[in-house]
């Protein structure tokens, strides 16, 4: 394939924004996942402990 | 510190050392009277003293405990001292040219002292000398304790932290020698840049280690934020700074970018290099600092995923917002628009859910300076990205551009944003590293707080007034058709703005003495006698959440 300007414009408008949604929704996904949820909630408390030690 | 390494680790310092000397020795005999060889002297001088500290204490006695039983702290103490270090230069190199354009007799007539040879160093001092050491130093600490593993390495962080303070020198150095590849916030001629590489690459990968020997199976998600900090300011920095010296024993080189695919090529680096250096690793300290000096988890976690994706998406096309109204296709500067007004809305995710995690501990914010810091952070980011969006769109932006109103955007991003959330962060951390039961003043924290507010205010409002004022003069036409106003006409009305740009810089820069001070104090008093809640296993009570 010739890699002029136009191609490289067709790709990108096309194959470009797939992607970029794809990703989004994929994104979207494993935010709301529900048993994601225990995880997240465990994660954003355990910055708050008080041990200044790494774990064995 | 060194006490902390093994012996063989030691001898591997010092070989290191020698390695780094002996390019020195390389740079300095290609390139003699030119940069470069002053430059080679300079690498030379960094490693024997380095070498001169490794060799003096190799004979120490060797640490006994299990390191592994305690996180490394020692690189990041270092990278906090040097952080302000930097901060205090890189301010005062930014009062210095502030004061040179109301008064230009105070270039005192020399090469090195000019103007264009003094900004720059402003910009690295600050940029990368203050924010970068204090990334570094951060990303440190917290990676270390969201994974709940030590760092990955013994003798990389050094590496890592050294090095890029050795860029830094070289950067800074070369500017007022009169070197530069005359792209912006990457001034730094291609040795250097090619050292920085080495330092970031090697930074990369301890990152990736330390998080792959975690402890804590979910990584959390201020690390997500340095990764991605990491990560692209390594793409970014080789892509832009690809470059063919005149020779090699030369410092000049020429970039193999042509025309306006150069200036797109700068301007996608510029404007990540805010997106990832001035943002997504401040906001990985936001997301940890905060919460952890509130005590309180952030508002959503779920919500901090969003934007973090949003932000890493969108941004990295933002860029050719830079060029609006140039030689670049109008769908390329269209395209930079549009994103730049979405990013708009995971920008303000964040800025709310940091603001949000406070609502409810809000005399805490009152009573407590440090707190008080990232919730201004938080309020000013909101403030910057709004503005930038705004900026970015193609008929304001030719009101704003070139004028000093960008400046304003810059600063209300630098000194509100990126500044007041490292210092809100260093305020908490300091005494946390040293075991200090709090800083040693509250006041003086309280002191800078108001110092920095009052020096960001001036600041911004100066811009604003003289960037829409210089905006609206340049493009007012008499009844002929002709130009309103000359050129001097308006720096003429630029003028008590720049005093008063000079005065809140002052300001600024004077809080963060108060900093140093405050902070040198800290680690001088007497540490604590017993830890803070030495060694009891949180993890259970962690898990019935
Ligand atoms: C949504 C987020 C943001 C957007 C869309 C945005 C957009 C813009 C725009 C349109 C300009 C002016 C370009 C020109 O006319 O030349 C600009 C300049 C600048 N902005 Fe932002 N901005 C954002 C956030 C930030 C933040 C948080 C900082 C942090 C410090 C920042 C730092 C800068 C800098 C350093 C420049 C000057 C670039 C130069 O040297 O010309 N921006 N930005």
């Amino acid at each position: 394939m010739d890699l002029d300007h136009n191609s490289v414009v067709a790709f990108s408008k096309s194959w470009g924004l797939f992607y970029l949604i794809a990703l989004a929704v994929g994104v979207v996904v494993y935010t709301f996942w529900p048993s994601n949820r225990k995880r997240f909630n465990q994660a954003k408390n355990s910055i708050l402990g008080e041990d200044d030690k790494p774990w064995k | 510190m060194i006490r902390q390494l093994t012996s063989s680790e030691r001898q591997n310092a010092a070989v290191i050392a020698i390695a780094v000397a002996i390019v020195g020795l390389a740079m300095a005999a290609v390139g003699r009277t030119d940069v470069l060889g002053v430059h080679g002297v300079m690498v030379m001088l960094f490693a024997g003293a380095v070498l001169f500290y490794v060799l003096s204490g190799l004979y120490q006695p060797e640490p006994t405990e299990d390191r592994e039983t305690s996180y490394y702290d020692d690189p990041i103490k270092v990278g906090i001292v040097l952080s302000m270090a930097w901060a205090v230069f890189g301010m005062f190199m930014g009062v210095w040219v502030a004061a040179q354009l109301a008064w230009p007799n105070l270039a005192f007539d020399a090469g090195w002292s000019s103007f264009g040879r003094l900004r720059p160093t402003h910009t690295t001092g600050v940029i990368f000398g203050f924010g970068g050491n204090a990334l570094i130093a951060t990303s440190f600490h917290v990676v270390q304790r969201t994974s709940r593993a030590r760092l990955a390495g013994q003798l990389s962080p050094w590496f890592v932290l050294l090095g890029y303070n050795l860029f830094c020198l070289l950067a800074v150095s070369g500017y007022l020698i009169g070197v530069t590849q005359s792209k912006e916030y990457a001034e730094a001629e291609w040795y250097a840049d090619i050292w920085l590489v080495i330092v970031w690459v090697t930074y990369f990968i301890l990152y990736l280690r330390t998080i792959a020997r975690r402890k804590e199976p979910h990584i959390y998600v201020a690390n997500w934020y340095f990764m991605a900090f990491i990560l692209v300011v390594a793409i970014l920095h080789i892509v832009n700074n690809l470059a063919l010296p005149i020779s090699w024993g030369h410092a000049k080189s020429y970039t193999v970018w042509p025309g306006v695919q150069d200036a797109m090529v700068q301007w996608w680096y510029g404007h990540n290099a805010v997106a990832f250096f001035l943002t997504a690793g401040f906001l990985g300290m936001l997301y940890y600092y905060l919460p952890v000096r509130a005590q309180r988890p952030i508002f959503s976690y779920r919500l901090s995923i969003l934007s973090f994706w949003g932000i890493t998406f969108f941004y990295m096309w933002a860029g050719s917002h830079h060029l609006h109204y140039t030689a670049l296709p109008h769908w390329v500067q269209t395209l930079g628009m549009t994103f730049s007004v979405m990013l708009l809305v995971p920008s303000w995710a964040s800025a709310g859910n940091a603001l949000l995690t406070l609502n409810g501990a809000w005399h805490r914010v009152r009573d407590d300076a440090t707190l008080r810091f990232m919730m201004a952070a938080a309020v000013f980011y909101g403030i910057s990205t709004f503005e930038g969006s705004f900026l970015a769109i193609r008929p304001v932006n030719s009101l704003s551009h070139y004028t000093d109103w960008t400046v304003g955007h810059v600063h209300a991003g630098a000194l509100g944003w990126v500044a007041l959330i490292t210092f809100g962060s260093l305020y908490t951390l300091v005494p946390s590293l040293w075991k200090r039961e709090r800083m040693y003043s509250a006041a003086l924290v309280e002191v800078h707080f108001w110092l920095a507010i009052a020096g960001t205010l001036i600041y911004v409002f100066a811009m604003w007034n003289s960037g829409i004022i210089q905006g609206l003069m340049w493009r007012t036409y008499t009844e002929e058709g002709a130009l309103a106003y000359s050129f001097v006409d308006s720096l003429v009305a630029m003028y008590p703005y720049y005093i008063a740009r000079a005065f809140g810089g002052l300001l600024f820069l004077i809080g963060a003495v108060v900093g140093c001070y405050n902070i040198w104090m800290t680690v001088r008093s007497a540490p604590l006698a017993a830890p803070l809640n030495a060694d009891v296993p949180i993890a259970p009570a962690v898990a019935g959440e």
